[in-house]
């Protein structure tokens, strides 16, 4: 077996390995949960393009894919949750006037 | 494997889609717009893959040797970091519609409202 | 729509579009395949303009004007992300309590900052070389710093983090991006055309005006996601709005 054939067979690999965490980011209910996902979906993707001789976009993958993009996930559900959060209280504390459905 | 990439490309597209029509959450439906966005890498970095291709970088390498397509990586490479931003733009956007609405259910979110 | 329909829709145009693409994909050029006319141009213009890295050579010399369009929506993300994000009038601002943090951790942080902000401006300074530019380095840089939250508290990250400076520096390196293009005009050729000398190729000097641009795009991508995940820190951490409840003082 060549190289080349035995770079084409890691590259399958990979490439299942983003479908399944792809899939798997998709499907999750929870942002939370899915921000993790996506930050493992970010690894998987930067082998792949490491795989496939692009180490420049693997670079920039890993930094964004891995960090920023579920960093921001995390930081919005934990404002968008406090909001929530304070308010059930005022909901439970009386009825002053929330009128959205 | 002559097509197998471009078909999981095509399949991670239509998981992200499917995540946001069935989304319950605006920040949720974000994060599927990135798994659906990170099928344009994938098809293009396998549109431009050479068999038995090098990187395409000459620092050390013999200036005849064979590459893989830098055209695609090129393109690639700046919407990674572009899509980033962008998706902070949504997420922001989701802050706001929290902030004005009370919810983050797009199901819930009936008329226009000032 | 009802969410049932939506979903039915969904459905029906995901087979349409499974089975057009599939067939779309049996016509394209199998995978590896060895003709890619486009890429071995780019590859001979790449050395014809001595730059190593063939990626940076088509990202900021033949398909410059490209990348401005590009960093011209990332600009405008950031804009939009903090305007959208910027304090009103109905929310206070809440101090954050210091976080305990292990002595360990803090080393840990304490090497590996300096560090990685120095991984960042290296890759930035050899984008013309070897894998890396201005689009990963600033992002390394951005993240670098971001290390400071995790090895000390949300303070100390607030210190060290002059947010006026970047903003300016952030539309300093989209307008930096624009004046060199000009340098072109200014030597009788096209807009964003490589005019400035090529130097000898291999060598960090080369390129003409591939490393210039590359620092101009490291500064505003990574001054840029410093400015975001400074809005959604500060929303997340320290803002408390009185309108939390969704109804009532609506504007």
């Amino acid at each position: 077996m060549n190289t080349a054939t035995a770079q084409e067979y890691l590259i399958a690999v990979a490439l299942v390995l983003v479908a399944a965490s792809a899939t798997a980011a998709a499907l999750a209910r929870d942002p939370v949960r899915q921000a993790v996902l996506l930050a493992v979906l970010g690894l998987c993707l930067t082998v792949l393009f490491t795989l496939l001789q692009a180490p420049d976009v693997a670079l920039s993958q890993l930094a964004v894919g891995t960090a920023v993009t579920p960093l921001l996930i995390l930081l919005t559900v934990r404002k968008v949750r406090r909001a929530t959060a304070s308010h059930h209280d005022r909901d439970k504390r009386g009825p002053e006037g929330t009128d959205e459905s | 494997m002559t097509v197998l990439p471009f078909l999981t490309a095509g399949w991670i597209f239509l998981a992200g889609v499917y995540g946001m029509v069935t989304s319950r959450d605006i920040v949720h439906a974000v994060g599927c717009l990135a798994v659906a966005q990170s099928s344009t890498y994938v098809l293009l970095l396998t549109v431009g893959y050479r068999r038995g291709g090098i990187a395409p970088y000459f620092t050390d390498t013999p200036l005849r040797t064979r590459t893989v397509d830098p055209v695609v990586q090129a393109l690639a490479l700046t919407d990674v970091v572009v899509g980033a931003t962008v998706t902070a733009l949504l997420l922001a956007l989701a802050i706001q519609i929290r902030k004005r609405h009370g919810t983050v259910d797009p199901d819930a979110l009936t008329g226009l409202r000032g | 729509m009802s969410r049932s329909a939506r979903i039915r829709l969904f459905w029906a145009a995901a087979v349409v579009f499974a089975v057009v693409y599939t067939l779309a994909c049996t016509g394209l050029p199998h995978f590896g395949t060895t003709v890619h006319p486009y890429g071995s141009r780019a590859v001979a213009a790449s050395l014809r303009q001595r730059t190593a890295n063939v990626v940076s050579s088509i990202n900021f010399d033949q398909r410059a004007l490209d990348t401005l369009g590009e960093e011209s929506i990332l600009f405008a993300s950031v804009l939009g992300t903090t305007a959208l994000l910027r304090h009103a009038r109905d929310e206070r601002v809440g101090r954050p309590r210091a976080g305990r943090v292990l002595p360990s951790t803090r080393l840990l942080g304490l090497v590996m900052v300096p560090l990685t902000l120095l991984t960042g401006v290296y890759i930035v300074a050899h984008g013309q070389l070897s894998p890396g530019g201005g689009f990963q380095g600033g992002v390394i840089l951005a993240t670098g710093l971001h290390m400071v939250y995790v090895a000390a508290d949300y303070l100390v990250l607030k210190r060290i983090r002059p947010l006026g400076v970047l903003d300016v520096a952030d539309a300093c390196g989209a307008g930096a991006f624009v004046a060199l293009g000009f340098a072109g005009l200014i030597a009788g050729a096209a807009f964003l055309q490589n005019v400035l000398p090529l130097g000898t190729f291999g060598e960090i000097s080369s390129g003409g005006l591939v490393p210039l641009l590359n620092a101009a795009v490291g500064i505003e991508v990574g001054s840029g996601i410093i400015v975001l995940l400074a809005s959604f820190l500060d929303q997340a951490v320290e803002v408390r709005s009185e309108t939390d409840s969704g109804s009532g003082e609506r504007t």
